[in-house]
């Protein structure tokens, strides 16, 4: 690289308990770059970023900022120092005030907080300014609540620029988008660089970081394991790099598909707005079958996963579970008729964390007589089945009687496959079962739910990564703005497109 | 039903409801800005009390009025600082902390007045505040009997409303007030510190609340008493809610309460042969209930309140 | 820089000691006031601890002041488990008396065995139904318990002054705003003679016994838990949530209705607008106190109960206002609070580092 630098990260290290998050990590970013981060999930990537943007502090290590090629320190643990030294971060959960117009937002903490009054004039002329040269363009006078993702996305990349970012971090911009917004995005990027922006992207894609950074740095447990320019890496190299082997991949044997499981006829739920609601859908498993439903997040997806884990009662149409019509759907309902669930959000909605491991691993059958006896617990066989699952799917945490909360992202999602898959459910609803495993351990849950298929289940797998879906699933749905549509297709081109809703 | 008209209609009951209504004015005030940041404020009943014992101590000390007026701002300012501070950087149960506030304020300010009063039967008086008299505007026709002749604490509170709209809606200061109570991230994430927001907020929240219990024993009454307060503040809690967190529906909700109060009372005088006066008694109570059965499903929460928020976990 | 940090599981040491610890602080910070009233702080305290632990009687007074305690303490402790804020104790109580007095004082002639037990089931009834209704306005309108709880509290004490004043004036009662007296047979037995504690305080502690057991051991106990540690996931495992929010509900209700009982039917024998001297509310700072155990409620019962007994009693002896019972329970509660958040937070003092 001939321009100049703009930014060292020297040799940062932070742990969390006994865990290194960090390990001497260096870094420099140069005037005008894409440097893409990359990194399985707990690699350490936003770890990293967070230490610049200071909302964590480091252990050890330090941050120097270039003015006019003079490095300057930067004053660490504090999100402040880091505004002022021109870098901005579009956090993966934004940080926007959704009853606050895009332009409030936008100038949030930009004016002296004690003043009269406002100059939203001036604000409007600058931003509208940054939307012009950079191609970024978002509704400025609306509440943000009413936008979509792609235009929050938006809004918190020109909150950035508004406050004269020189170095912006997008913490793996692209989960939220189709790939035909992302691109945009990468569009307006390379735009922005040309204005002399240096930008980290933080990202688990290969592909998106081989077509569009300069340079690519490599994050593996903690510890920067390679740096390349791009034009020079290879795909293959990488991958190892990233995972210290190669992908392992998972091998689906064909497989002749039953009597359906789940039929879905028609099936209507009305929703405030747009993304929380299904139109129509139809929808039949079968058998030894993995149904794949690829979408973007928020196209209704939630509201499908709620109408068959019994969360949603769908406002229209029939649910039929193994030929039966479910009549009053309700968790208990869809339980009982041999459903099991994988909730999107595992600690929200998939484990009471202040309840011990061994009851949680009962907690969906209170009335099964081995459970309880006359309204009592049944302990000695609550911690004999939580021993049992514990050990055959490799529930690692500090013991079966102690709170669920304290096990690891990978160990609570086992904790709830035991649950599930104990159960030899007929259906199986997983719903974005890998997000935030490692490899490891998002490679053993695609193994389980092949197994439950070979034994005869039917799944269905609702997932935002393409890639996922297309090494499970025999047939593939996309989900957008609430309608199903099943393609023959497995061309991730054409999918990608009717992700965005283009007919195609 | 001619005499309801005719109540209704009356100047002297329009003046009542605007009086009744004040304390409540105050009170929804407060509580509406601790919650704007995200904080529920349930000290606001002890508030009161402190705000309403401070006051008339202040005044019957020696200070002059507006002291008491300023006194008693203070002690609601201090009272919402302890509950800021278990409630924001501590992140404790918001619930929790302000019935815990609410005590410590109630029995602080009684165990002060038994103290400096230990052997009173009837409580020591002080010269309130006095209904104002301003040339033109108090003779103004109804308006002048309505607004005008009111106390001037009545007029601060109606004041107060336009200030806190403005601020809210117009200055830097209250958009980021309303980001703090939204999504805390927004505003760490530009620089501005959530606690100090958060704290500041209902602090100056608490100050309001206590305005209103000073109004009570400076110009309502002019003495205090033990329960005077009297789930005054719990009221202003259900009509916040009601007002859906806005300045302007919550003057209206509060002089709504006031009107019905006054009328009640007007009514009782009249029927009260056929019911019993506890039925009266009662009416707010069962008023703000029906209020926030009604407005609780379509309530505009601000979306982070009761939510602790801590540095650097995000 | 300071930040926070969570404990992983909160050690037996810093659960026990932090009550204990926090109780102890809020009576040390009682000096504060008594010196600014003026007394001398050794002498009150010595007071205090006498007005308890001085004599039988003394002791047993405390007793009689911790029953309704323990029952207010347990009401709060089992709704705040479940996260329904039942604020509305103090209302509930004199619901369960008011219960009691109507069919206690005459309106059912039986003998004592059908009487007595007829009077607590009703009463129980009573205080259950008052938390029904507004646990029923939370799951079916999204009315906020807390609220409404608490508003219901001044309405309950209004419509009570309108029985006394009505329907359950004691005709004999000189124009007094009071009910008629319990018949005889049908009042709780006193425990001890000559002493005014009485068996009320034996069911107050089956209950918490029976509390701590259920909770720990039924279904029921677990989903009560689950719905209030984490309502997403109960509701997701296929626990109905509302149908747990109103079972806790009544059980509650019907411990704060229990609390009017036991001081109607146990102490004073007849109903009046000031029966309850705040239990209701003082219930909470018991719970809290208790880390929500059924089985703690008991001792910070009977420690809220020692400060009021030792204040009163320090109060007629030195003449500091007998408020400062109320100052301490408040503290207490202040500092039980903050005494739990260093319990499961540690502060940790990280270096800046040299850039």
């Amino acid at each position: 690289m001939t321009s100049p630098r703009v930014l060292s990260l020297n040799a940062l290290s932070k742990r969390f308990g006994s865990v290194v998050a960090n390990d001497a990590v260096s870094l420099d970013l140069h005037r005008g770059e894409v440097l893409a981060l990359l990194g399985e999930n707990g690699a350490g990537k936003t770890t990293l970023m967070n230490m610049l943007f200071g909302h964590y502090m480091p252990d050890s290590g330090g941050i120097d900022v270039y003015e006019n090629g003079q490095p300057q320190p930067l004053t660490l643990g504090h999100p402040q120092a880091a505004l002022a030294a021109g870098i901005g971060m579009v956090h993966q959960h934004f940080a926007l005030a959704e009853n606050l117009t895009a332009l409030d937002n936008i100038s949030l903490g930009s004016e002296p907080l004690f003043a009269l009054r406002r100059s939203r004039d001036r604000v409007r002329a600058k931003v509208q300014g940054i939307m012009d040269r950079s191609g970024l363009n978002a509704p400025l006078n609306v509440p943000v609540g009413h936008l979509s993702v792609g235009e929050r996305q938006r809004v918190e990349i020109l909150k950035a620029l508004y406050h004269d970012a020189r170095i912006l971090v997008l913490d793996e911009p692209t989960a939220v988008l189709t790939p035909q917004e992302a691109d945009a995005l990468f569009d307006n990027i390379g735009a922005m660089t040309r204005d002399g922006l240096s930008v980290i992207f933080i990202s688990h894609k290969l592909r998106e970081v081989l077509a569009f950074s300069h340079r690519i740095a490599v994050l593996r447990h903690g510890v920067k394991v390679g740096e390349m320019v791009t034009a020079d890496a290879d795909e293959r190299a990488i991958a190892r790099m990233m995972v210290g082997a190669d992908t392992p991949v998972t091998a689906r044997e064909p497989m002749r598909p039953g009597a359906p499981v789940l039929t879905l006829a028609d099936v209507t739920v009305t929703a405030r707005s747009a993304r929380d609601s299904l139109q129509n859908a139809n929808l039949t498993v079968h058998a030894h079958e993995v149904l794949g439903i690829a979408g973007v997040s928020g196209n209704g997806q939630s509201a499908l996963a709620g109408v068959i884990s019994g969360l949603l009662r769908p406002t229209g149409g029939s649910i039929s579970v193994d030929g039966r019509t479910i009549a009053h759907p309700d968790p208990l309902a869809m339980i009982g008729a041999g459903v099991g669930r994988i909730p999107e959000d595992r600690h929200h909605d998939g484990i009471v964390g202040s309840m011990s491991v061994a009851e949680n691993m009962v907690i969906e059958r209170l009335d099964d007589p081995q459970v309880q006896r006359h309204g009592l617990l049944n302990r000695d066989a609550i911690a004999q089945n939580g021993q049992a699952l514990s050990q055959s799917y490799d529930v690692r945490g500090p013991g079966i009687e102690s709170p669920a909360r304290l096990l690891s992202g990978g160990n609570i999602q086992k904790l709830i496959l035991a649950r599930v898959f104990e159960q030899s459910p007929r259906l199986i609803l997983a719903n974005q079962p890998t997000r935030g495993l490692d490899m490891g351990a998002a490679a053993e849950v695609g193994r389980r739910l092949l197994a439950a298929r070979a034994r005869g289940a039917g799944v269905l797998l609702i997932s935002e990564d393409l890639d996922e879906i297309l090494g499970l699933a025999d047939r593939i749905v996309v989900i957008h703005d609430g309608k199903l549509v099943e393609v023959a297709t497995r061309d991730r081109e054409e999918i990608g497109l009717k992700m965005a809703g283009e007919p195609a | 039903m001619m005499d309801v008209l005719q109540i209704l209609l009356s100047e002297s009951f329009w003046a009542a409801s605007l009086r009744i209504a004040t304390p409540l004015i105050f009170g929804v005030l407060g509580a509406l800005l601790c919650e704007k940041s995200g904080v529920l404020n349930l000290g606001i009943e002890g508030i009161f009390v402190a705000g309403a014992m401070a006051g008339w101590m202040a005044v019957w000390l020696g200070a002059g009025l507006w002291g008491g007026v300023l006194v008693a701002a203070g002690a609601g300012a201090f009272f919402g600082l302890i509950h800021a501070i278990l409630t924001v950087p501590l992140g404790l149960s918001q619930h929790v902390s302000g019935l815990g506030v609410t005590l410590f304020a109630t029995s602080v300010s009684y165990f002060i007045y038994r103290t400096a009063l230990p052997n009173v039967t009837s409580p020591p008086r002080i010269e309130p505040f006095r209904p104002l008299d301003i040339p033109v505007l108090s003779d103004l026709p109804f308006l002048g009997p309505v607004l005008f002749q009111q106390t001037a604490l009545t007029l601060l509170a109606l004041i107060l409303v336009a200030l806190v709209w403005y601020m809210l809606n117009r200055t830097a200061l209250g958009v980021a007030i309303q980001a703090v109570g939204d999504n805390p991230d927004s505003v760490d994430a530009q620089g501005l510190s959530v606690y100090g927001l958060r704290i500041g907020a209902v602090m100056a929240g608490s100050a309001l609340m206590a305005l209103g219990g000073a109004f009570l024993t400076m110009s309502a009454f002019d003495a205090f008493f033990f329960g005077m307060v009297n789930g005054r503040g719990w009221i202003c809690i259900a009509l916040v809610i009601f007002a859906s967190w806005r300045p302007g529906k919550a003057l209206l909700g509060a002089l709504l309460f006031g009107a019905f109060d006054a009328l009640q009372v007007r009514l009782q005088t009249e029927v009260g042969a056929l019911v019993p006066g506890q039925v009266f008694l009662m009416a707010p109570y069962i008023l703000s209930i029906i209020a926030l059965v009604i407005a609780a499903r379509k309530a505009d929460y601000p979306r982070a309140l009761l939510t602790p928020w801590f540095k650097g976990q995000r | 820089m300071i930040r926070i940090e969570p404990r992983n599981a909160p050690t037996r040491l810093l659960t026990l000691g932090v009550p204990v610890l926090s109780a102890l602080v809020a009576l040390a910070l009682a000096a504060v006031p008594l010196a600014f009233a003026g007394a001398d702080v050794a002498a009150a305290y010595g007071e205090m601890v006498n007005g308890v632990f001085g004599s039988v009687f003394a002791f047993s007074e405390m007793l009689t002041r911790a029953t309704p305690l323990i029952f207010t303490g347990l009401a709060a402790a089992l709704a705040f488990r479940a996260r329904l804020w039942n604020i509305g104790a103090e209302g509930q109580l004199y619901l369960g008396a008011m219960a009691a007095v109507a069919i206690g004082a005459g309106a059912v002639d039986a003998p004592g065995i059908v009487l007595v037990p007829l009077i607590v089931v009703l009463g129980a009834a009573a205080g259950a139904a008052g938390m029904a209704v507004p646990t029923l306005l939370k799951t079916r309108f999204g009315a906020d318990e807390v609220v409404t709880t608490l508003l219901l509290n001044f309405v309950i004490l209004i419509f009570v002054q309108m029985m006394l004043e009505g329907a359950l004036k004691d005709p004999m009662g000189l124009g007094w705003p009071q009910s008629a007296p319990i018949l005889d047979q049908g009042m709780l037995p006193t425990l001890i003679e000559r002493m005014r504690v009485h068996s009320g305080l034996v069911i107050a502690l089956i209950a918490a016994g029976v509390a701590q057991f259920m909770l720990a051991r039924s279904v029921w106990g677990f989903r009560l838990r689950a719905v209030g540690e984490n309502a997403a996931a109960a509701r997701h495992a296929g626990i109905r949530v509302n149908r747990t929010l109103f079972s806790v509900a009544v059980v509650s209700g019907g411990l704060a209705g229990l609390a009017g009982v036991s001081e109607v039917a146990g102490l004073k024998g007849y109903l009046t607008a000031d029966l309850s001297p705040g239990f209701g509310y003082t219930g909470i700072v018991v719970a809290m106190l208790a880390g929500l155990s059924p089985a703690g409620v008991v001792i910070a019962a009977l420690f809220i109960a020692s400060v009021f007994v030792g204040a009163d009693s320090m109060s007629r002896a030195i003449g500091v206002s007998s408020y400062l019972a109320d100052l301490v329970v408040s503290m207490s509660l202040l500092c039980v609070l903050i005494g739990g958040f260093f319990a499961r937070f540690k502060l940790v003092r990280s270096g800046r580092v040299a850039a």
